[in-house]
């Protein structure tokens, strides 16, 4: 935080300079933007692409768009694909290696300079999910440089949510519709007699900087107070909530659940669930040979743990059953995570419900697997996940 | 991911069993850092791909070596290599047996088919700094005869007890037959001061360390070394998930203690 920190006021041409200084400053500017009846994000050249007047209407395995009469552009929740899609891209090739006439080999890495993004609209549970991906693929012992030069120079620019959807459920899941740190600005936007304006809080030099050559004003307390109270009422406004009990120690005790084999009759492991996730990362390689023979690349690509050759060993895959695979992805998220990357592997967008074909839902199915494990005699045979790696 | 594999020259092949290899390797440039024993690397086979292979013998126990058993598209083509090819190399990667915890303690090492590879510079550094053990046992098991690997070099151990054991003798075969947890009973060890290292197929290994727990060896001296997939290798293709574990970051061996709950979990 910065001394300019004290939060500012942008109207709809303050929001239009935002993206143009943006887009001055050589940034590819991503953002949300209707398009084939969906809020997608693409590139914007202004800000009149984002979805004034676009509202969605969301629940299991369904997704329409609904005008709205206020002509909000962020007065939506997640659409089907997330930031991911650019700071750890669906496909992405890692290096090449060439045959030497003399019989040697030489690899290259592909290290290409990325472009610096600008993301307008980060919701504040997708800001919770980069902040998880940053966990995943640079916090460890070894970190994804690809990756990790995308994300440093991405200028995120945080909506919070007045909004939330049917499906969302960021509450339970530890976070809200207020931004956590981590942002470079967060808009709150207001529409009311007053007008229709952008409340600007500043989370970093870099947003302090930008925010300075906008036209803006200081916040006016009435601003700041529609502001806040739009947000303090979508906390308690949640379509869903996962049951507010301690969900690794649920996962970890229903492992021999009944439920896996109900939510597998329903399942048609086609990975959507992980694809539209904003946190799953896994990723598989694939190696990719020229006609001459003597030129091959190594190519990364998204990977879905719903994927039977995900587990493949020879002999045979360790999770053939949907059941196990299933199991694979709701424990990972809500238990194992915590483990592997001390932090959930769920924020609570609902995506997963929304783009589920089969309309499964994930807060459903833990209520289900709390019901059957409260309602079974408390087993204390299923500890295996309790134990600690060294 | 973000390394690039670093050329190494195949100096020496050694044909193992039918399916199985071994490529002594030596960097063509630049080499990589010292293996320790239980590392593995990613191994890359030109325009097929790469995968995990752990180290048959590391720098320290003279070069670094591969054994590879020709299962499919990549490790057929590395067990094709010739000497003078080159294969890349990413690595080391993952834990290592940590043998060094068992200075002044008996050593127990249960192997099955290709699961010695592994054990195998674990087994030539203790015989190596062999007053820092007390009884070193080596117990072995394979298939058949023909499916043993580094045959000769085992009859060459100085260790308290060697076993060898098959599933099926062939002509000529005057060893053991049956499941080499049958030899734990001739091996020489004081289970309470024994430190155990077990690699094989997973059912050679529950049954193993399960025995090991019976005969009375503390569940967290018991250390197996477990497979799953791997693609980076790095932690990031979440391939290597063993419930709370990501197997090729935390493993890939890991203490019995920690082992057996999540194995008796099925499809985990
Ligand atoms: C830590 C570790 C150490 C290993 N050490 C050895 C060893 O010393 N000697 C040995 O012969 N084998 C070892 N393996 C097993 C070896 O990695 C597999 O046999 C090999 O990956 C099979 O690949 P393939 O393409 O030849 O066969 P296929 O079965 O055709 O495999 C198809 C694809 O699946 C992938 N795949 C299959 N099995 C595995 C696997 N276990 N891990 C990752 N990817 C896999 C490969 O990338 C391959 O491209 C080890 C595995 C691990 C995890
Ligand atoms: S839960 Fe739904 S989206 Fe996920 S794999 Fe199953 S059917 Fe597909
Ligand atoms: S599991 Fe579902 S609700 Fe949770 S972050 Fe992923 S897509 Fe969103």
């Amino acid at each position: 935080m910065t001394a300019t920190a004290a939060p500012a006021v942008l109207d709809r041409d303050g929001l239009n300079a935002l993206v143009a200084a943006l887009v001055a400053q050589g940034r590819t500017v991503v953002g949300p933007t209707v398009r084939d009846g969906a809020i997608v994000l693409a590139e914007l050249a202004s800000a009149d692409e984002l979805p004034f007047g676009w509202g969605v209407e969301l629940d299991a395995g369904r997704y329409r768009l609904v005008s709205r009469e206020d002509g909000a552009a962020f007065a939506h929740s997640s659409g089907p694909q997330s930031w991911k899609s650019y700071l750890h891209p669906s496909r992405e090739r890692l290096w090449s290696a060439d045959r030497t006439p003399a019989g040697d080999i030489r690899f290259t890495p592909h290290e290409p300079d990325p472009p610096s993004y600008a993301f307008l609209g980060v919701r504040p549970c997708d800001l919770r999910a980069i902040a998880i991906q940053d966990r995943v693929l640079t916090g460890g012992r070894y970190e994804d440089t690809g990756y990790g030069k995308r994300r440093a120079g991405a200028f995120l620019i945080v909506a919070e949510c007045t909004e939330p959807g049917a499906t969302c459920f960021c509450v339970s899941t530890g976070g809200g519709p207020a931004a956590d740190p981590g942002y470079d600005l967060a808009l709150t936007e207001v529409v009311d007699e007053d007008g229709h304006r952008f409340l600007v809080r500043v989370g970093s030099e870099e947003g302090a900087k930008l925010l300075e050559r906008l036209p803006h004003r200081t916040a006016d307390p009435a601003t700041e107070a529609t502001a806040r109270t739009a947000v303090d009422t979508a906390r308690d406004r949640m379509g869903r909530a996962l049951p507010p009990v301690d969900l690794r120690a649920l996962m970890g005790a229903s492992l021999d659940a009944e439920r896996w084999n109900d939510v597998a009759s329903r399942c048609l492991t086609c990975g959507n669930c992980t694809m539209v996730c904003p946190t799953c990362f896994c990723t598989t390689t694939e190696e990719v040979t020229d006609l001459t023979g003597d030129h091959t690349e190594r190519w990364q690509r998204w990977d879905s743990c719903f994927d039977l050759d995900f587990s493949h060993l020879h002999g045979g895959p360790v999770r053939s059953s949907g059941r196990s695979r299933y199991r694979q992805w709701l424990t990972h998220k809500l238990s194992t995570w915590h483990d592997q990357f001390d932090t959930t592997g769920c924020v609570g967008c609902g995506r997963c419900i929304v783009w589920c074909p089969a309309g499964i839902d994930i807060t459903e199915e833990v209520t289900a697997l709390d019901a059957e494990l409260t309602g079974s005699a408390a087993d204390a045979d299923h500890a295996a996940f309790r134990t600690e790696p060294d | 991911m973000t390394a690039v594999p670093v050329p190494h020259r195949v100096v020496a092949r050694r044909p193992e069993t039918a399916d199985t290899v071994t490529l002594c390797l030596e960097p063509v440039g630049a080499a990589l850092p010292d293996f320790a024993p239980g590392q593995f690397a990613m191994v890359h086979s030109f325009g097929r791909g790469e995968i995990p292979v752990s180290a048959s013998s590391v720098q320290a126990t003279g070069g670094l070596a591969h054994t590879i058993r020709s299962v499919g598209a990549v490790s057929d083509g590395l067990c094709a290599t010739r000497v003078g090819d080159v294969v890349g190399l990413r690595g080391p990667y993952g834990n290592t047996w940590e043998l060094e915890r068992a200075h002044g303690a008996d050593v127990l090492v249960v192997a099955g088919g290709i699961g010695l590879a592994p054990l195998r510079p674990l087994i030539l550094t203790a015989l190596d700094g062999r007053k820092a053990y007390g009884r070193v046992n080596v117990l072995i098991g394979a298939r058949t005869p023909d499916d043993l690997i580094v045959r000769k070099e085992i009859e060459s151990w100085p260790t308290t007890f060697t076993g060898v054991t098959v599933d099926q003798p062939a002509d000529g075969w005057r060893g053991d037959v049956g499941v080499v947890t049958q030899l734990l009973g001739r091996a020489r060890f004081a289970p309470d001061n024994t430190w155990a290292f077990v690699c094989g197929p997973e059912p050679m290994i529950r049954a193993a360390a399960r025995e090991l727990a019976e005969h009375g060896v503390p569940r967290d001296r018991v250390r197996v070394s477990l497979e799953r997939n791997m693609r980076c290798a790095t932690g990031h293709c979440g391939h290597c998930q063993f419930g709370p574990l990501l197997l090729c970051q935390v493993g890939p061996v890991v203490d019995w203690a920690h082992a057996e709950p999540l194995l008796s979990v099925r499809e985990l």
